[in-house]
């Protein structure tokens, strides 16, 4: 463990921070040029009303909220997974669980801007607070998020807190005097006394279990908006649970993904092995198995029983919506079940491909829940207009998607650049008593 | 009879003469104010009305205007009034004249309609139907449930309205209503003329990003006439009236609500979603038209929104060969 100490940990990870190399400054340039081109969208839809969106009377949600409830998903990453094998102490969890905590906060807070590009009256959004009626489940919704932001905000400061003083006291960082200057304010004049220490390690508990029970009230909270309607497809008693089982295996998919791109563009592989892939994936595998389960439940009841407005809404699922829903509900289950369920299949490449196919999976499956429920109403639509009867989104809310993936990628690079993307002083520590390891 | 339903509706201070809704014209505290210097010359018809400090003062008839109430009032509700609607589908031929007379009436465009009528047919062997669907003005309403701001609320008087300067344009009581009763104003809209008081009870123009609905015509009701819908229906097929004073009109026949409801089985439609609606169907027995008869004489544009109609798609196919 001689090689560990946070002294060599931090020289090893000091180019990170320092300098960007070039095809860095490329990648931020180009996720520039996407933000830019989703601003320019959202300008057009401003000016232009929402005339310029795909949405109409009958779908009047579309990716807009389809992208809300993704980030919001994948914003469970860090909250359930890392708060999860903190409580664990799951020791091979160090050198990934920053980035686990990373992508909660930035996808918690571009998740709901997408909510916002949904609203009519921008202007009006004070109203919320204003007028707020605690009857409406948007209320409840407006609450949870907010808390959410908070507690994932302090349990990723106390998880950076230590690296924070290290940087703070680590001399031969070679950065502009003002970031020298936010590490020692934000260090908190921590200097890892066993009293601070005890304080900090109580408190990332305290918190640890906080993330986790306000992630599952928050995404039940976004179901409920959809089942406390009496729409068919949506006014279902499992969506609660079903929503916060999809947003955690979205989220392994992401973590997994990010484990990739990290590892490889930053020279991780002595930290980040094959096994920490395999053990984000048994939590994949494991999610996917629960996800699959409630997919499943939840189609059959509605097939079995097929109820006029229900089988309206499975053909249109399995005519119009074939791919998407043999994609997300048939290969987004299967493949993770398969790839790391057998031993000789669990390389990293097979794993990272499995992780992007789940995404992709999540997100068709998010689009499935909202679209075609508003496709099929109670009273028929009988209207000529072809946007009256099918939603197809328009370049701005492409423009918008993108934008937003791009806003993703640029925070989580930044953020990259600022902290090191393992934990420094933990993986630095001696192992925990009482590691429980997923192998 | 055409002509005179004409009349009634440019005319909108003429009264309702059956009487049954001229009530509410009277009792409207705040709603009717004196005219100072019209041009009008006194009818000798003296109308009570009450002044905003409480007193009762006759003013002559032709002296008085109507003003919208404001936005506070209007979520009061008439006192005294629990308004219900009776569509008499045996009598509907689709001839949409009530959609034109709302779509004039709340200044929409031509693809804007609070008012639809559907072919419906419940299932393959039954016979098809038009339906004309307003709003249903639910007792236990969805969309004032759901909606953050308080926008959409519930009046006394049983109508359901939307206040379009707070709603922030969520669409929540969109999907939250079983009825797809409700409309979004995608593109801007008219702007209100200078001075002139925005009222939900009006409800124009509208308000970009904001939702709309039918709003069973609290204005009209106020001034004791009709809905547009009602009003303009050569068949007669919509009845308006008050559920606690049992009794519905079309303009031409009044019945007591109960036994029209009794005597025909008026039903509610979809009403074991636990919606409570206030809008009756008589269900289409006894027909006085063929279905076909309204649609035959569409605009093309119009038969095409119901192109996807098991009817219509028989209809074509028969053509066809």
């Amino acid at each position: 463990m001689a090689s560990n100490t946070s002294d060599n940990l931090l020289k090893e990870f000091a180019p990170q921070l320092e300098k960007t190399g070039l095809l860095g400054k490329i990648w931020i340039i180009v996720l520039a040029f996407l933000i830019l081109l989703g601003i320019f969208a959202l300008y057009w839809q401003i000016s232009r009303g929402h005339i310029v969106t795909g949405m109409r009377d009958n779908v009047v949600w579309g990716m807009y909220i389809v992208n809300f409830i993704f980030f919001m998903g994948i914003s469970y990453a860090g909250a359930l997974i890392s708060g999860t094998l903190h409580l664990f102490h799951a020791e091979w969890r160090k050198p990934v669980i920053r980035m686990a905590e990373f992508i909660t906060i930035i996808s918690l807070l571009i998740g709901p801007l997408y909510i916002m590009l949904c609203i009519g009256r921008l202007d009006r959004l004070p109203n919320l607070v204003l007028f707020g009626r605690i009857q409406s489940p948007i209320t409840w919704d407006v609450i949870a998020i907010s808390t959410d932001i908070i507690g994932c905000f302090i349990f990723l400061y106390l998880t950076i807190l230590k690296d924070l003083s290290k940087l703070r006291d680590y001399s031969e960082l070679k950065l502009p005097a003002w970031r020298k200057k936010v590490y020692n304010v934000m260090a908190l004049g921590y200097t890892g006394t066993p009293e601070q220490q005890l304080m900090l390690k109580r408190a990332t508990d305290i918190m640890a279990g906080m993330v986790i029970a306000i992630a599952i009230i928050v995404y039940s909270v976004l179901a409920w908006i959809f089942s406390v309607t009496l729409q068919p497809g949506w006014h279902s008693t499992i969506f609660g649970p079903y929503f916060v089982i999809a947003a955690v295996y979205s989220g392994s998919g992401v973590l997994i993904v990010a484990m990739y791109i990290f590892r490889k563009v930053y020279h991780l592989e002595k930290h980040i092995t094959q096994k920490h892939f395999v053990n984000v994936g048994v939590i994949m595998l494991v999610l996917a198995a629960f996800f699959g389960y409630f997919t499943f439940s939840e189609y059959l009841t509605k097939w079995y029983g097929s109820e006029k407005n229900d089988e309206i809404l499975i053909k249109i699922l399995f005519k119009d919506y074939y791919f998407f829903f043999i994609f997300s509900n048939y290969v987004g289950v299967l493949l993770p079940l398969i790839v790391v369920g057998f031993k000789k299949l669990r390389t990293i490449n097979n794993i990272t491909i499995t992780a992007v196919v789940v995404i992709v999976a999540l997100w068709m499956n998010r689009y499935l829940i909202v679209v075609p429920t508003l496709e099929s109403p109670y009273l028929p639509i009988q209207d000529a207009r072809e946007a009256w009867r099918h939603y197809s989104p328009t370049w701005v809310e492409w423009a918008l998607t993108i934008g937003g993936i791009a806003s993703f990628c640029l925070f989580f690079t930044l953020a990259s650049k600022f902290i090191p993307i393992v934990q420094v002083s933990e993986v630095a520590e001696p192992v925990e008593p009482g590691d429980i390891s997923l192998r | 009879m055409s002509e005179e339903h004409n009349k009634e509706k440019n005319s909108r201070r003429k009264f309702l003469k059956l009487g049954i809704l001229a009530g509410a014209g009277t009792v409207a505290t705040g709603a009717i104010i004196a005219a100072n210097g019209g041009t009008s010359s006194e009818s000798g018809e003296k109308i009570k009305v009450l002044t905003t400090s409480g007193e009762v003062m006759e003013v002559d008839k032709n002296f008085l205007i109507q003003a919208p109430v404001g936005r506070k009032e209007s979520h009061e509700g008439i006192p005294g009034r629990k308004f219900v609607m009776v569509i008499d589908l045996a009598k509907c031929k689709n001839a949409r004249k009530c959609v034109e007379a709302c779509q004039r009436g709340h200044e929409l465009e031509k693809d804007q309609e609070y008012l639809k009528v559907y072919l419906m047919q419940d299932s393959e062997k039954t016979a098809p139907y038009w339906f004309p669907k307003p709003c249903y003005h639910c007792d236990n309403p969805q969309c004032v449930s759901v909606c953050p701001v308080g926008a959409t609320y519930k009046r006394s008087d049983g109508i359901v309205l939307i206040d379009n300067e707070r709603c922030i344009g969520c669409k929540f009581c969109m999907t939250g209503c079983p009825y797809s009763t409700r409309i979004f104003s995608w593109k801007a809209e008219k702007e209100p003329e200078e001075g002139s008081v925005y009222s939900p009870e009006k409800g124009v123009p509208r308000v970009e990003g904001t939702v709309s609905k039918c709003d069973f015509c609290p204005d009209m009701a106020r001034e004791g006439k009709l809905p547009y819908c009602a009003t303009a229906c050569p068949m007669g097929v919509i009845y308006f009236g008050d559920i606690d004073e049992d009794v519905v009109t079309n303009g031409v026949d009044t019945f007591k609500f109960s036994e029209l409801i009794r005597d025909r089985s008026g039903y509610q439609y979809l009403e074991n979603l636990g919606t409570r609606p206030n809008v009756y169907y008589l269900p289409p027995v006894d027909r006085q038209f063929p279905v076909e008869r309204g649609y035959e004489g569409l605009e093309d544009d119009i038969k095409a929104n119901y192109s996807e109609t098991p009817f219509v798609k028989k209809l074509n196919h028969r053509e066809d060969k």
